[in-house]
């Protein structure tokens, strides 16, 4: 597996980090994330995309997608992460390597407003039917805000805090234990 | 009243069917459901005893909550020594049960078949995501009442209820029925348009009739 990482190295830029011994995600930039895939599908043998992801970095305006892919021969996971800019979030379509990718994309492209053009079918509402507020997987989307909008709350619902409410209701005589380790540990 | 008025009136209270395209409103009824007033007093009451015998359920599991049906059926909860039985469609069926959580999208999907089952039909609510939304509050997909989009005749509370919660449900459907208090039917028909509002509200695009049987 360093070998890979090493032979990958020196065609492109790239960040590894070892997770397990079945486990490696590769940081790389966007424009060689094609080269990248079709050259590991291609020639290194991972020929299984597991899942294609994002999580949401609002707080530095990007995206991160995760490609997950899988070699049957040596039996490891490899995860490819890519930054993508949040604004104008567009990223190349991969359905022309994995067939499959296409129904990721479009759900990305609900859950998230990622655009990914000439993927098929990405227009198709997923699970969303009708949805005009903003992709509500963002994270500047408030959904206590919008449910409490839309749907009708029932009257009379209370929240606890469990661990009050635990010692209230069954260990009334707890002490709390000292704190053996200093605040400054 | 002239003959000309009451046409008139009947004009205005047919369904527009809007979802539908020009081609295919002629296609569905545009007549309002009706409530039904009981029969005389006996034979109401004897028919609420043969309603109550034999309830046919929709196998339709809308949420998590329909992995607890599959138990009663087999041979731990047998629920057939109650006349109880699933039905694959809604046209056969007479008891709607809405298993757990229900998201937009099935919604839509909860109306149509409510709307498609013959009456006498009756709907229990199970689990308490149907009652207040449950766990899925503040979910932006799943709707909080179920009650404000169908009427529902009995709730069977908990997340999710034991399979022996659910025999105690529809043995109090049963009571219901057999007392004559189970109208859910007639509550929607007469808050027909209740109804219709609220479900717009959160389907969107709404492109199927606005009552089909």
């Amino acid at each position: 597996m360093e070998q890979l990482l090493n032979r990958i190295k020196d065609k492109i830029e790239i960040e590894s980090l070892k997770k397990r011994d079945d486990l490696y995600f590769i940081n790389v930039k966007e424009e060689h994330i094609i080269f990248l895939l079709s050259y590991l599908k291609e020639h290194e043998g991972f020929t299984h995309l597991a899942f294609l992801q994002a999580v949401d970095f609002q707080e530095y305006n990007l995206f991160q997608l995760t490609y997950m892919l899988y070699n049957y021969n040596i039996k490891v996971n490899l995860g490819i992460k890519v930054m993508i800019d949040r604004e104008k979030a567009e990223m190349v379509s991969i359905h022309k390597l994995w067939n499959h990718a296409w129904q990721y994309q479009r759900e990305l492209h609900e859950l998230f407003g990622i655009n990914f053009p000439n993927s098929p079918n990405v227009n198709e509402s997923f699970v969303l039917e009708g949805w005009e507020d903003i992709p509500p997987m963002r994270r500047d989307f408030d959904t206590l805000k919008y449910s409490s909008e839309t749907f009708y709350q029932r009257p009379g619902r209370s929240t606890n805090d469990p661990k009050e409410y635990m010692r209230e209701k069954l260990y009334k005589n707890f002490v709390e234990p000292p704190k053996i380790r200093k605040e400054n540990d | 009243m002239k003959k000309e008025d009451i046409e008139k009136i009947e004009e205005q209270m047919k369904l527009a069917n809007e979802g539908l395209p020009e081609k295919e409103r002629q296609l569905f009824s545009d007549a309002r459901p009706t409530s039904v007033p009981p029969l005389n007093k006996y034979l109401e009451k004897f028919l609420n005893w043969g309603r109550a015998q034999s309830l046919w359920f929709l196998g339709f599991g809308t949420g998590c909550g329909a992995v607890e049906l599959r138990p009663l059926m087999t041979s731990r909860f047998d629920i057939s020594r109650y006349g109880i039985a699933g039905r694959p469609t809604p046209r056969q069926s007479g008891v709607f049960i809405i298993g757990g959580y229900a998201s937009m999208k099935t919604v839509k999907r909860i109306v149509r078949s409510y709307e498609q089952m013959q009456g006498p039909k009756f709907v229990i609510a199970l689990g308490s995501c149907t009652i207040n939304g449950g766990m899925y509050y503040d979910s932006y997909n799943t709707i909080n009442r179920i009650d404000h989009y169908i009427p529902v005749d009995v709730y069977i509370a908990g997340c999710m209820p034991r399979p022996e919660a659910i025999i105690a449900g529809f043995n109090k459907l049963k009571e219901k029925i057999k007392t004559g208090k189970a109208d859910g039917m007639n509550k929607y028909a007469e808050n027909f348009d209740w109804y219709k509002k609220n479900q717009k509200q959160i389907i969107k695009d709404w492109n199927m009739p606005d009552f089909n049987w």
